[in-house]
């Protein structure tokens, strides 16, 4: 299409300085990628911390090669990871990756970039708020490093940061504490994630195309805006328990505290009179929407690669978009299956595992959906579509294994063990992390011009397939046996758990050896930026708006404000042509009818 | 930046929505600030009964002052909406008389409060003495944070902001409106908290 | 059966068995799903690829199975809700065993990083504790008069008698922890400033359990030997008893086994019924561990008579 257009379009006015164009940019191309990048650099170093702590499980008091002296000995002892640094790495494993990694990825990367164009739009609603969201979370994750470096080092409670150990731990009341920091950083996360979340939605209701009714909207759409409410709603409550745990830490408040404590064997000095348990609730208030906001905009690019290499409509669309909508309004009532060992009464039990039965409903429901709409398909195993499709099983484990987690009986056995970790990396890794990445490989030609080396995907996709299983599989069988999580030494001290810590050997060799292929996703997303093959506007034949730009969508994505004229994925229809098998939103009937035609 | 990005519906409203963007905008984000405070008087209600005792506000902290303090929020409620009636009105001296005392009337809520803390500091009447001190603090401030952020909304509109009145009239009456949505949800978190904090018997 | 195959630890509570079983009905059900879904799944990648389908059917599915399906899991999850967890979520929260028939009462308290357990005396009266009374010798703070005369403390070991319900009084001096008892079934977090009641009953001793895990390891492997006594008496080539039968296996223990030849070895746990602690409170989270001794009846009796007699002022 018009990609000469676009070069005449920026001649006409004065070019943006190169700090207004890249850096402080209000155009939600750019932020988008600013988002993208952050977040891919935050994920790999998520897990690079990962890395670490699983040699400490595999080889338990063993020098850890290479980064044991470059640590530094308050860290690593000679060379050894000192518990209270495998604390703060998994505390902060957990952090990143959920806070600073897949949100930021998931929703401010792919949900910026793609919502407009999805909508027809020139740009978000809010171009402004939308620069400062990317800047508020840019200074949250900053906070968040850097507290790696302060006295005593990074938070060490764990990603849910119960109190009162979180309150009681390097208790110095100053700022530069990492459980302090933990809670500056995730106020501006969460402050980031609002602004975001009001710029989605708005953008979605009041800027959608001509034409593009709700029906018509893209499931991927549809995620996004169930995410932001799930973001606008479910976060502030966390955001209120995080200024009153700074209370606690700072101006020695007892919110959380309740009297008669005693720490290290002195009288705690409080007032007393706070809930332990008041934390927990405000947290998981937050933290079991937010699963779902690692999940949805996942089931949303599986959805699209899904249409797009199966050649035909989804399956159940509206199914699609009425079970989205449910789970988002049911996520809000299970929050405290998390906690049914603290001491909960059968009235209370009752229901929050009624409704976490009833949630697993609308999952199976987007589930089945997405797994029939290959029924009848022309697949083709591209790299996007390998990941969207293992995407499908990998996240059926994952959700399946929380139908034991969610009944409260077969949960005492176990709760905080190794299956609960097993379930939710399997929804959240080899789940939503492929997703993510079936994401980068779909619409990398879209925003680069460019199309990632095919081999050099397949390459990193069965790596990925094969080692995620080695590392999350035996954790079910961990889990069973009792063996607990947050195990410094893996286990060692426990009898219990003997006979399965052989496992931690096998989890570590698949840990590395999955780090190991993503060196092939690192290096064919830069080989490629230069070196891809080049592509026209529309190359993978789609029928979605965001396909109707020029490549890469300038400043203001289209040349013409599109009209829709029809649903988002009319692939096959019938009777049509044999040449031209997909008939985009965005073509007028006597167009899209008129056969063969390529878009260049 | 490039003058070719036209948001629509920036300033009239989207026919099958029935909003302006940034009305939604704002409907959206009180949306999470009721969360959030509701977040905190959820909190308030767990943490009073499960104590075993609780002060009394209208005791220890100055109601007084506090009824004088929601007399002037309320107060600056009005005012806010006359100002953007003056603006309907195409009476932009109005405008300007009834916003310049709104913006006063957040300071002198702002000064009054800084009396009752005062007052608290002195009397060794912290967020460590009691659970009741804390959520006084954490509450009131948190609100008070919120009173400056809208006076610095204000104080731009009636400021540097105006100018926009010039160029785009219906577009800053359009943020007044939204500005003065946003105010009236502090007034009204205010309208719960002084009830709560101040005159609820203790236990 | 069940418990090899899940892999689940061996049972030794009365209640024990209803988790068991609620945990195998979920996983069946699991699996039964997951077979069926990757069967497909498989079948229509195949069946569906692009050389054996070319042009795609643009309606695909048309028959309403997959309701059908869906349905049917939502049953099942019904009966399992409602048939299994929450009845039995009801006995644990309510049905604490009666006076008759006679439950032993015992107060955990936790602390960072160890259990203290807080027998009644003879008088079955708890003495009154004081925070400013903790000491080291005195770890729970018990004041030795009046009630709490002769009452019995213990440090990381819970004594109780088999086939009689223990209730347990779970608390903490300072974070959260979780009381653990694999073998038991037994899981419950402990949460400042509140005391929440739990009860089960053993159903074997810990010696039966102990033999029940006899089994054969190399001397060279991954596990930790320290955890484990040898089953009977280890001699070496002259006859001398070089480890004895019982008797953890430390390191210098380790060490003569291996230069008396030996390989491999019969071992009995030194103790299989642990406390594990599994809530995060802290460094030494990983290794806040306690033993449950369950003992015989008489055995138990015995035990605590000695207790009260070496610990009543
Ligand atoms: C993306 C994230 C995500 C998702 C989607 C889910 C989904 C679900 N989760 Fe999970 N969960 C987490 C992330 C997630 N969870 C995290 C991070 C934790 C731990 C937090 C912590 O403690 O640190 C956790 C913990 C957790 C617990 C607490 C456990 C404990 O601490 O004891 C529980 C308990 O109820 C639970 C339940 C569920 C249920 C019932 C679902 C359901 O929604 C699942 C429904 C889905 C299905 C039932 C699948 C349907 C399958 C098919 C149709 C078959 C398909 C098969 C093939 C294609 C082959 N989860
Ligand atoms: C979104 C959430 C998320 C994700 C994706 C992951 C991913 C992984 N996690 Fe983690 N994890 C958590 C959330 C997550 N985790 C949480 C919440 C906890 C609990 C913490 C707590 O106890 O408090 C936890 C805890 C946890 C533990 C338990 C620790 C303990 O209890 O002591 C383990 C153990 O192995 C683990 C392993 C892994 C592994 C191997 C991966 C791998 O799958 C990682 C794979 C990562 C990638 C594949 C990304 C690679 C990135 C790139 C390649 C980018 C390239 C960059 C450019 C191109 C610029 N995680
Ligand atoms: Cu105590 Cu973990
Ligand atoms: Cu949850």
């Amino acid at each position: 299409m018009a990609t000469d257009t676009h070069h005449h379009h920026n001649e006409h006015h004065d070019e943006p300085s190169w700090i207004r164009k890249y850096v402080f940019s209000t155009d939600h191309k750019v932020i988008g990628i600013q988002y993208g990048l952050t977040s891919l650099v935050f994920l790999f170093f998520g897990f690079c911390l990962l890395m670490m702590m699983r040699w400490q499980l595999a080889y338990p008091g063993e020098a850890l090669p290479l980064l044991g002296k470059w640590l530094g000995e308050a860290r690593m002892p000679g060379g050894v990871m000192a518990p209270e640094f495998y604390n703060q790495l998994g505390a902060m494993h957990g952090t990143i990756m959920v806070f600073l990694g897949v949100v930021p990825l998931a929703v401010g990367a792919f949900g910026n970039y793609l919502v407009p164009l999805q909508v027809g739009a020139q740009d978000m609603a809010f171009p402004k708020l939308n620069m400062s969201s990317y800047w508020v979370y840019f200074v949250g994750g900053v906070v968040m490093f850097a507290s790696f470096f302060v006295p005593e080092g990074a938070a060490q409670s764990g990603w849910t940061s119960y109190a009162p150990l979180s309150i009681v731990t390097t208790p110095a009341q100053s700022i530069f504490r990492g459980q302090t920091m933990w809670l500056i950083g995730m106020v501006f996360l969460i402050t980031s994630s609002l602004l975001g979340s009001v710029n989605i939605i708005v953008t979605i209701v009041q800027l959608r195309a001509p034409g593009l009714t709700w029906m018509r909207l893209p499931f991927f759409c549809w995620a996004q805006l169930v995410t932001s409410f799930l973001l606008l709603l479910a976060f502030p409550p966390l955001e209120a328990a995080g200024v009153m745990q700074l209370m606690d830490r700072l101006a020695g408040s007892s919110f959380f505290m309740p009297a008669g404590l005693v720490i290290s064997g002195k009288p705690w000095e409080g007032s007393g009179g706070g809930s332990a348990l008041l934390w927990q609730h405000l947290f998981w208030f937050l933290a079991h929407p937010e699963v779902y906001v690692l999940i949805l905009p996942a089931m949303g690019i599986v959805a699209e690669v899904i249409a797009n290499n199966t050649r035909k409509p989804l399956w159940g669309y509206s199914a699609l978009v009425w079970a989205s909508a449910i789970l988002g309004f049911l996520s809000f009532v299970v929050w405290a299956h998390h906690m049914y060992l603290t001491g909960m009464g059968t009235a209370i039990s009752a229901f929050f595992q009624t409704t976490t039965m009833l949630i697993s409903v609308p999952s199976i429901i987007i589930l089945t959906a997405l797994i029939l709409s290959l029924w009848g398909g022309s697949i083709r195993f591209t790299t996007p579509m390998l990941f969207a499709l293992a995407f499908l099983p990998m996240f059926g484990i994952g959700g399946l294994t929380g139908l034991p987690l969610g009944l409260a009986t077969s949960d005492i056995q176990l709760h905080d063990t190794y299956y609960v970790i097993g379930h939710f990396h399997y929804v959240v890794a080899p789940g939503t992390i492929f997703a993510l990445f079936a994401g980068i490989y779909y619409w990398y030609p879209k925003v680069t011009g460019r199309r990632m080396s095919e081999t050099l995907g397949k390459w990193h996709f069965w790596g990925s397939l094969v080692f995620m299983n080695t590392v999350f599989m035996p954790m079910f069988v961990q889990g069973m046996a009792g063996m607990s999580r947050r195990m410094y030494d893996g286990g060692e001290a426990y009898l219990h758990n003997q006979h399965v810590l052989g496992f931690n050997r096998m989890i570590g060799v698949g840990a590395w050896g999955l780090g190991l292929f993503q060196l092939f996703f690192i290096i064919n997303f830069f080989w490629s930026l230069k070196r891809g093959e080049k592509v026209n506007d529309n190359p993978w034949k789609a029928t979605t708006l965001e396909w109707n730009t020029p490549t890469p969508p300038p400043h203001g994505n289209f040349t013409k404000i599109p009209d829709a004229y029809r649903g988002p994925y009319e692939y096959s229809l019938p009777g049509s042509d044999t040449h031209k098998d997909y008939y985009p939103q965005w073509e007028p009937d006597h167009v899209a009818k008129a056969g063969p035609k390529e878009t260049k | 930046m490039s003058a070719h990005i036209e948001i629509p519906y920036n300033m009239d409203e989207r026919p099958d929505t029935g909003l302006y963007n940034a009305k939604l905008g704002v409907w959206l984000f009180l949306a999470s600030e009721v969360m959030l405070f509701g977040a905190l008087f959820s909190s308030y209600v767990l943490l009073r009964t499960g104590a075993s005792t609780w002060e009394a506000g209208h005791l220890i902290l100055n109601w007084k002052l506090a009824m004088v303090n929601t007399f002037v929020l309320i107060g600056s409620s009005v005012t806010m909406v006359m100002s953007w009636a003056a603006l309907k009105m195409n009476n932009l001296a109005k405008f300007k008389l009834y916003m310049g005392l709104t913006v006063l009337c957040g300071i002198a809520f702002l000064v009054i409060k800084g009396i009752e803390y005062a007052a608290k500091f002195e009397h060794g009447l912290l967020p460590n003495q009691s659970t009741f001190m804390a959520i006084y603090f954490t509450m009131t401030g948190l609100h008070g944070l919120h009173v400056i952020g809208g006076m610095i909304v204000n104080g731009y509109l009636l400021g540097p902001g105006s100018k926009m009145w010039a160029t785009e009239p219906q577009r800053f009456t359009n943020r007044i409106e939204v500005a003065g949505l946003y105010w009236h949800f502090v007034d009204l978190v205010w309208i719960f908290l002084f009830p709560t904090l101040y005159l609820l018997p203790g236990k | 059966m069940l418990q090899k195959l899940l892999g689940l630890p061996i049972n030794a509570s009365a209640h024990g068995g209803e988790i068991d079983s609620l945990i195998g009905w979920v996983h069946l059900l699991m699996v039964v799903l997951f077979i069926g879904w990757i069967l497909l799944f498989f079948w229509m990648l195949v069946r569906f690829r692009k050389g054996r389908q070319p042009r795609a059917d643009h309606e695909g599915v048309k028959s309403h199975a997959s309701s059908y399906v869906e349905a049917v899991i939502v049953v099942l999850e019904i009966i399992l809700l409602v048939g299994i967890s929450i009845p039995f979520w009801a006995k644990k929260v309510n049905a604490f065993p009666t006076a008759a028939e006679d439950p032993l009462r015992i107060r955990v308290i936790a602390q960072q990083f160890a259990w203290n357990i807080h027998y009644p005396g003879p008088d079955g009266k708890f003495g009154k504790t004081e925070i400013n009374k903790i000491a080291s010798d005195n770890p729970i703070g018990l004041i030795r008069k009046g009630d709490g005369a002769d009452d019995v403390v213990e440090v990381n070991q819970l004594y109780i008698p088999v086939n009689r319900p223990i209730i347990l009084d779970t608390t903490t001096m300072d974070v959260i922890h979780s009381v653990f008892l694999p073998l038991f079934r037994v899981k419950q977090d402990t949460i400042p400033g509140m005391i929440i009641p739990i009860y089960f009953t053993a159903t074997q001793t810990t010696e039966e359990i102990r033999q029940q895990m006899k089994e054969t390891l190399p001397l060279d492997s991954k596990r930790n030997f320290e955890l484990y006594a040898p089953a009977a008496d280890v001699k070496n080539d002259s006859g001398a008893v070089i480890v004895k039968k019982g008797v953890r296996i430390n390191a210098s223990a380790k060490k003569r086994l291996i230069d008396a030849g030996i390989t491999t070895l019969e071992v009995v746990p030194a103790n299989p019924t642990e406390i594990a602690c599994a809530q995060l409170c802290g460094l030494n989270h990983f290794r806040m561990k306690g033993y449950v001794n369950v003992l015989t009846a008489d055995e138990f009796k015995k035990w605590y008579a000695e207790e009260v007699e070496n610990q009543s002022e």
